[in-house]
């Protein structure tokens, strides 16, 4: 067992992990962060992404012991303050999403993409998302809901 | 207008709606089964023993070293269990088998402490294997005749004569990949015993009630001593429709035998690798086409990769027999079924059930032989629909086939068709390496299970004091919408607005004997239980309100939350003090709503009847460009028009039109399931089992332009608010980019080259299409010409038809349920 100490969603946690416990294990199982979810095992489908100090990492494909002394970030506290935060908010209102499983990893991924480049176009959010996979709806909404919440956030900053 | 298809004014069936989870799912929120582990306490691991062979016998089974493992708890074998040890519904499918039959097949579970140590339990299990000959690919097995079930046969009409009089008469052989799911959220089970020893399962399942009658029958329990709850599914596709029960039986039988929770949950290598598949298979075929490109008799034999148990291969087999025909007029037809027995997962139900693997043989005949028959393949297809007063070869009249003509002319417009052709022909005389390709293609597909018993549904509704509405259907959700459908079918019925209703998880001990959330049915059958429900409790209400109101209780209107007379000046009730008013006038506020489709027959030992309540129609086009030099290609544009009737949801169902065109185009270019077919002792071992090997569509297939349309004007009469079920049919939209790409690879070569392309047409069998249009020139060794051509194998008398036990006398069905 190895002691780990990690900031997620805000809250500061110690505990006691096993070396090869997964990020995703530990955030699922130990601290009931069931938001984010595990599809494939094999870091190709992006369900179980989160943010590792602010950049989007696939929690299946990283130990929790390299999340030590680091922050967290899941699609649990992706929400301040009671508001939506845009991407969630466009996912929602574009039907992005259907069973909903890959819904928080892309939203995870989607603001990472939208980070790093706030007004993509077509071609770059369907690159930026490439890691992610969704079963059920055909993209075209994960598309247009990430140009909204583009969109809006430009809005809102102008 | 019928009553159950006609809407009142301002509805809030045909409003665009969210997804009704997704506050839930965009905040992480959403709970699936495998969510409730972290809240449950004492909960136990189950963990799978599986087989290292294609076939054998166990000949020995020593669960001793395991229990020496620690944290493990207790293993369950075939000793364990104190009723039927079988998984499924025909009795051929052992949950604890002592008879290997795939490659993966679980031969114990181990009981753990954490999921690590059920997992080196299972290690540490020793079991010795004879190994048995295999038998894998469906050609194997034809030769070995390894079949199992029926083999019905549909018949119309003298296919001889028809062959005979045909100007033109091809034959050749077809064979196609199946299709793995690949639902992001794999099988789960959590099961518990509650007090009394009553069974609760909680499990990822599109067919709760079968999940709980396996239950039982596994722990020589009666149904109500069972109750299956479904919260949610992270996608289905029909592979949670058969699959998941003994999963659920597992964990059931660990939980009453532990006394703890148990909970199964699948990795993804062990999802893949143990349960069943989308059909492959087999086809040949005889066509003939009279001297304008008409179809005048087809005569095929098809026979599907069952895998090692029946499962759902019957119904899936009737389905594709029924669907061979898609959109086209056929006179003389003859079409066989068999199923065969191969050591593979049981393959099972997937969107459209058998359907799309019956379209794509005769879709793949006319790509085929269009170029053959000197015809343009969408002139060719555009020419052989039905037209009114036509009937399909299980003698089902052909209800609006102008529908399918409406929705053809709507995208050759709005896709702009001719000047693309145009473009695409200037395009490919001007570039040597690249060619592109543009093709149209219709579906047409029956909705209502085959099976008559299974079109009923329930649902319960409840008004609380408060004005407050719960309901509760029989469906389940997995992302396609029919949850969102109901509220707002509930709303609509009770003229509310759709904040007052919430729904409820389904469950047994609520809503009982449902059928599978499958067939694309949902909707039309829950919506008309929910309908129903809401109309009892709406009438009663009319009586109160017509007393206070003073006029008839046929006048009152329930409309936005305000209950008034008719006449537009009467006083008006608010919804909720209308309630609390019947409340305490103790008018019963909640009901029990029951539906079934009316006027469906069907006779499977003759393979004739009316199955379908309706059709669906649909039309895709779809623009693709492949590389001369790879095979690669990319999706260009593809424009929908789409028969929804009135839909109930828009934004639900243009979703369910992009993502089954998408899944269909998987399943057709992409998708490739391979299995070890050589003599190697891996024999039988499924190659791709990660989604690293198995390739699913992503972004970057998505097609570059993508004009998703609701057919309009397209009422139905005989559904619920005059809409129609969307789930499978648009995944046979898909087919447009099969035929691109054949057009394409055709393309390399002179005109009038007919190419052979395989299925799936990854980038490497497109680009073997394109070598064979080079090399072969005008020649096409894939399709012989002439009549009788090859006879496709004919039944030999002594195999039963499909005769299912809910199509027997009553008298035997009874003696039948006895024996359980
Ligand atoms: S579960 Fe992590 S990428 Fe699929
Ligand atoms: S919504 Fe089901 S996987 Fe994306």
């Amino acid at each position: 067992m190895t002691r780990i100490s990690v900031r997620v969603d805000g809250v500061d946690y110690t505990d006691e992990v096993e070396p090869r416990t997964l990020l995703v294990h530990y955030l699922r199982e130990q601290l009931g962060k069931t938001g984010t979810v595990v599809g494939c095992d094999t870091s190709n489908c992006g369900a179980c992404t989160v943010h590792l100090d602010g950049r989007s990492v696939k929690s299946c494909n990283v130990l929790a012991v390299q999340a030590d002394g680091h922050e967290v970030t899941t699609i649990e506290g992706l929400a301040t303050g009671g508001e939506l935060h845009p991407v969630p908010q466009a996912f929602h209102e574009c039907h992005a999403l259907q069973c909903g499983y890959c819904t928080p990893g892309m939203i995870m991924q989607a603001v990472d993409v939208l980070r790093e480049n706030p007004d993509p176009s077509e071609e770059e959010i369907r690159l930026g998302l490439e890691g992610n996979l969704c079963r059920c709806t055909g993209y075209h909404n994960i598309v247009r809901a990430v140009r909204q919440a583009a969109g809006a956030r430009e809005g809102a900053q102008a | 207008m019928s009553a159950l298809s006609e809407r009142p004014a301002n509805p809030v069936v045909g409003e665009t709606v969210p997804h009704e989870s997704a506050a839930l799912h965009v905040t992480g929120r959403a709970l699936y089964t495998d969510d409730l582990v972290a809240r449950t306490r004492d909960l136990l691991h189950g963990y799978p023993v599986q087989a290292p062979h294609a076939h054998a016998r166990v000949t020995r089974l020593d669960t001793a070293p395991a229990l020496a493992v620690p944290g493990v708890v207790r293993v369950l074998t075939a000793e364990d269990v104190p009723g039927v040890n079988d998984a499924g519904i025909k009795h051929d499918e052992p949950l604890f088998p002592s008879e290997v039959m795939y490659f993966g097949h679980a031969v114990c579970w181990v009981l753990g402490e954490t999921l690590e140590a059920a997992r080196l339990g299972a290690l540490a299990v020793e079991v010795d294997y004879e190994p048995l000959p295999s038998v894998v690919t469906v050609r194997e097995a034809i030769e070995a005749g390894s079949f199992q079930g029926a083999q019905p046969t549909m018949e119309r009409g003298d296919v001889e004569a028809g062959l005979a009089r045909a100007e033109h008469v091809f034959s050749g052989e077809f064979e196609f990949a199946g299709q793995e799911h690949f639902y992001l959220e794999t099988h789960a089970s959590i099961a518990q015993v509650d007090e009394n020893g009553q069974v609760f399962v909680q499990s990822s399942t599109q067919h709760p009630t079968e999940t709980q009658d396996i239950v039982a029958h596994v722990l020589g329990l009666h149904a109500h001593e069972v109750t299956v709850q479904c919260l949610r599914m992270g996608g289905g596709f029909g592979g949670k429709e058969m699959q998941p029960h003994g999963y659920a039986a597992v964990a059931a039988l660990g939980a009453t035998l532990t006394g703890r929770p148990v909970r199964v949950r699948l990795n993804r290598t062990q999802d893949i690798t143990m349960t069943g598949k989308r059909h492959g298979f087999h086809a040949t075929w005889r066509v003939g086409f009279d001297a304008e490109g008409r179809l005048q008799a087809l005569d095929a034999t098809l026979t599907s990769d069952g895998g090692w148990s029946l499962d759902l291969s019957e119904p899936v087999l009737a389905r594709a027999l029924c669907h061979i025909d898609n959109a086209y007029w056929i006179p003389d037809v003859r079409v066989n079924g068999r199923i065969s027995k191969t050591n593979k997962t049981s393959q099972t139900a997937f969107r459209g059930f058998g359907g799309p693997q019956g379209m794509l043989v005769l879709e793949d005949i006319l790509g085929r032989c269009a170029p053959l028959l000197g015809i343009d393949p969408a002139d060719l297809r555009r020419r052989n629909f039905y037209t009114e007063g036509q009937a399909t070869p299980y003698g089902q009249p052909v209800r609006h086939p102008d529908r399918a003509v409406a929705a053809w002319d709507q995208v050759v417009q709005t896709g702009d068709v001719d000047s693309r052709r145009r473009e695409i022909a200037a395009f490919n005389a001007a570039h040597q390496h690249t060619k592109r390709a543009l093709a149209i293609t219709p579906v047409k597909f029956g909705i209502s299970f085959n099976l008559t018993a299974f079109n009923q549904a329930g649902a319960l509704v409840h008004v609380y004091k408060d004005g407050s509405v719960l309901i509760n259907h029989g469906g389940t959700e997995m992302g396609q919408g029919l949850h969102t459908k109901m509220l707002q079918v509930a709303a609509t019925t009770l003229g509310v607005p759709l904040h007052f209703v919430r729904l409820a998880p389904t469950r047994t001990d609520k809503v009982p004997n449902t059928s599978a959330t499958a067939a694309s049915s949902g909707a039309d059958l829950n919506g008309g239980a929910v309908k129903n429900a809401c109309e009892q409790i709406r009438e009663r209400l009319a009586q109160v309100a017509g007393g206070r109101l003073g006029v008839p209780p046929a006048d009152v209107r329930f409309e936005g939350g305000r209950v008034r007379g008719l006449a537009h000046d009467t006083d008006e009730i608010r919804w909720a003090d209308l309630v609390t008013q019947a409340y305490f006038q103790r008018v019963q506020l909640w009901a029990a709503g029951f539906y079934r489709t009316e006027g469906l027959h069907w006779d499977s030992t003759v393979f004739r009847g009316e199955p379908f309540k309706y059709f669906a129609y649909g039309v895709a086009a779809a623009e693709v460009e492949v590389d001369g030099f790879t095979g690669a290609y990319r999706t260009r544009r593809v424009d929908i028009v789409h028969d929804v009737g009135d839909s109930l949801s828009p934004l639900v169902d243009l979703g369910q039109i992009e993502g089954g065109f998408v899944q269909g185009a998987g399943w057709l270019t992409l998708e490739d399931l391979r299995w070890d077919e050589s003599d190697r002792p891996t024999r039988g071992r499924l190659a791709t089992q990660a989604a690293s090997t198995y390739k699913l569509p992503s972004f970057s297939e998505m097609p570059e332009e993508f004009n998703v349309a609701l057919l309009e004007k397209a009422h139905e009469e005989g559904a619920v608010y005059g809409s129609k079920a969307v789930g499978e049919p648009p995944l046979m939209l898909a087919f447009s980019v099969r035929e691109a790409l054949r057009q394409a690879a055709a393309a390399f070569g002179p005109p009038g080259t007919s190419v052979d392309l395989a299925s799936p047409a990854t980038p490497e069998a497109v680009f073997w299409a394109v070598e064979q249009a080079r090399a072969r020139a005008a020649e096409h060794g894939h399709v012989a010409e002439g009549f009788p051509g090859m006879v496709p194998p004919q039944p030999n008398g002594d195999v039963p038809r499909y005769h299912p036990r809910s199509e027997r006398p009553p008298a035997e069905q009874h003696a039948l349920s006895a024996e359980v």
